[in-house]
């Protein structure tokens, strides 16, 4: 009872500590899923198919059309893979803080809020399960497909910035699920304006910036940082003049905004739990 | 030194509530007001009230859900608010009404995942789940998936997830809710045990006074935000002006008797119930009836707590 109590300190151990709480009620519900086996596999199959079908629409348009916008089908499928590969992966980690307005409904959160681990990280891990991974799979799939049907010449600077480009759009689609949950914090179940940047803004993200007008474009760079995720680094990738004619340094920068995305996130989750609780405002 | 001390602790609410189609107009709303209490190690409290009186903002604050307006408050030597998550290594919760175990998995998962998320060591982990499972009989269900467990069942597995690190307070939020009878002792047995045997200190609210009666040597009475009663519940007795009941069967039936000490608080036929407070002998009153009154029969009857409380909260109403 006199022990001392493990208090985590700094910030790479508490960062630590709450992936592995993350991964630790992850794991429950990843089990608590599978007790539902038929359920499960439907889901996993009708994910792919629903999925595959959306792919299917672009494919579809190419039959008579050779561009859109001034964009080939690789060039358009290498837009898609990057922007749905990078949403699947986010929403499979952390696309379930859009249920906060529940939890807190519910009275759930309460019991996440006396455990000592990260509510976050416990709210993130809300039903995970693997059937989540049809979207990402499909994405990853047409990804594969689009890089060898690419004509690019493949310099260093370009092949690193693929991977890069995954990692950061997927910080930045996180940090938009995280962000608008928090909004739930004063303004109630309201998941429909969220899913709209998430669900909605990687829907924009599969065409290209050409097609839409400048003001929108400006917006998810300025605003939003939407265009981080894969609009700016395909520029380069792809070799394509910027229809904002912004700095080349733009198309390095998103691990710049997926930095600032996260904390931006991280510190509105925290005045959102502080507002819940009761402390400011 | 009292392991939970509040002083003058306040938490209000705005409530904003709609009065035009754009207008609305803010409302501060008192759910604990000015609440100064202690309890020291190994005590067991009960913490009753009507429904709004504040008891569960009481429960949150001091779990560091909810932060205080005003006011200090200390759990196990630090402030819930500010450091919620070192104090949850030392509290355990158990809501009545919502279970926090997991419903599709075997109710031995729960346990391990407590297990990793207090970072409870291997030995004290067994030791402890080996306690739990023998004084709540859970041997044969730590295979059952919770969804198929009864509700008294989930209950006491609830329990033990809330012990198996060791707590040093326990908070109970209607802990015997909707359980039948013989759950409800068992829970009882069973938390008896735990606030002896291990001196883990108890804090429950109820509606069910017979848990009270049972377990809990002090008892608080809480409404509108303050503590309107604490001690003994005898105390609660005479703070809330109860009466015994004398009921006397007559030869006869005949308006309302006169006895001094006592008032006729029903008729019915020749049976006449006369009040008298409870801390008065019934033997003068007994005396003084069947010296006036040809007497058939009698009997006294207790006051019942429920009734004392509901008196209680009239009277703070009133005033």
């Amino acid at each position: 009872m006199a022990e001392r109590l493990i208090v985590a300190d700094g910030l790479a151990a508490r960062t630590a500590w709450a992936v592995r709480s993350w991964w630790l009620c992850a794991r429950m519900w990843m089990r608590s899923m599978a007790a539902y086996r038929a359920s499960y596999v439907l889901g996993v199959f009708s994910g792919i198919a629903i999925h595959a079908l959306d792919f299917a629409v672009l494919v579809i348009m190419f039959l008579h059309t050779d561009t859109l916008g001034g964009w080939s089908l690789p060039e358009i499928a290498f837009l898609y893979g990057t922007s749905a590969l990078s949403l699947g992966v986010a929403n499979l980690l952390v696309g379930s803080a859009d249920a906060l307005g529940q939890r807190i409904v519910a009275g759930t959160l309460d019991s996440m809020l006396v455990r000592p681990a990260p509510a976050l990280s416990q709210l993130c891990a809300e039903r995970f399960s693997l059937r989540r991974l049809g979207r990402p799979l499909q994405a990853a799939i047409v990804l594969v497909w689009a890089l060898t049907a690419l004509d690019v010449h493949w310099t260093w600077d370009r092949v690193l910035l693929v991977p890069v480009l995954l990692v950061c759009g997927t910080a930045i689609f996180g940090a938009v699920f995280v962000g608008g949950a928090t909004v739930q914090f004063w303004w109630g179940e309201s998941k429909e304006i969220q899913n709209s940047f998430t669900y909605g803004g990687a829907t924009l993200l599969q065409y290209p910036p050409t097609v839409f007008a400048k003001e929108l474009v400006a917006g998810v760079v300025f605003g939003i940082p939407l265009a981080f995720v894969n609009w700016l680094p395909s520029l380069r990738i792809l070799d394509r003049p910027d229809p904002l004619g912004l700095p080349t340094a733009f198309q390095y920068a998103s691990p710049v905004a997926a930095a600032l995305c996260v904390t931006a996130a991280g510190l509105a989750w925290r005045a959102g739990l502080r507002a819940y609780r009761g402390t400011g405002s | 030194m009292a392991l939970i001390e509040l002083q003058d602790v306040r938490r209000s609410f705005t409530v904003r509530t709609r009065t035009g189609r754009f207008s609305r107009t803010k409302r501060e709303v008192r759910a604990v007001d000015g609440l100064s209490f202690t309890v020291e190690a190994g005590e067991c409290v009960g913490y009753i009230g009507p429904n709004g009186a504040g008891k569960s903002t009481t429960i949150k604050m001091l779990t560091g859900i909810l932060v205080p307006s005003s006011g200090r408050l200390r759990v196990a030597g630090v402030d819930p608010a500010r450091e919620r998550v070192a104090l949850a290594r030392r509290i355990g919760v158990v809501f009545g009404q919502r279970t926090t175990l997991w419903w599709d998995l075997p109710l031995r998962d729960s346990f391990e995942l407590a297990r990793r998320i207090y970072r409870i060591p291997d030995q004290r982990y067994r030791a402890n789940l080996d306690r739990c499972i023998g004084l709540l009989d859970l041997g044969g269900l730590l295979d059952t998936p919770v969804r198929q467990l009864s509700l008294g069942q989930r209950m006491r597995g609830d329990l033990a997830a809330a012990l198996l690190h060791d707590p040093q307070v326990l908070y109970l939020d209607e802990p015997t809710i909707s359980l039948d009878v013989v759950s409800k002792g068992r829970v009882r047995e069973f938390l008896r045990e735990v606030n002896r045997e291990q001196g883990t200190t108890v804090l429950l609210t109820t509606h069910d006074l017979t848990d009270i009666e049972q377990l809990c040597g002090r008892v608080m009475v809480i409404d509108h935000g303050r503590v309107v009663h604490d001690g003994g519940l005898d105390g609660l007795h005479a703070a809330g002006r109860s009466e015994r009941t004398l009921v006397v069967d007559l030869a006869e039936a005949r308006p309302p008797i006169e006895v001094p000490g006592a008032r006729v608080a029903k008729v019915d036929g020749p049976r006449q119930w006369l009040a008298f407070p409870a801390q008065e002998s019934a033997a003068p009153i007994v005396a003084a009836v069947a010296a006036r009154y040809p007497l058939v029969d009698l009997s006294v009857r207790e006051p019942a707590i429920e009734d004392v409380i509901a008196r209680m909260y009239a009277e703070v109403a009133i005033g």
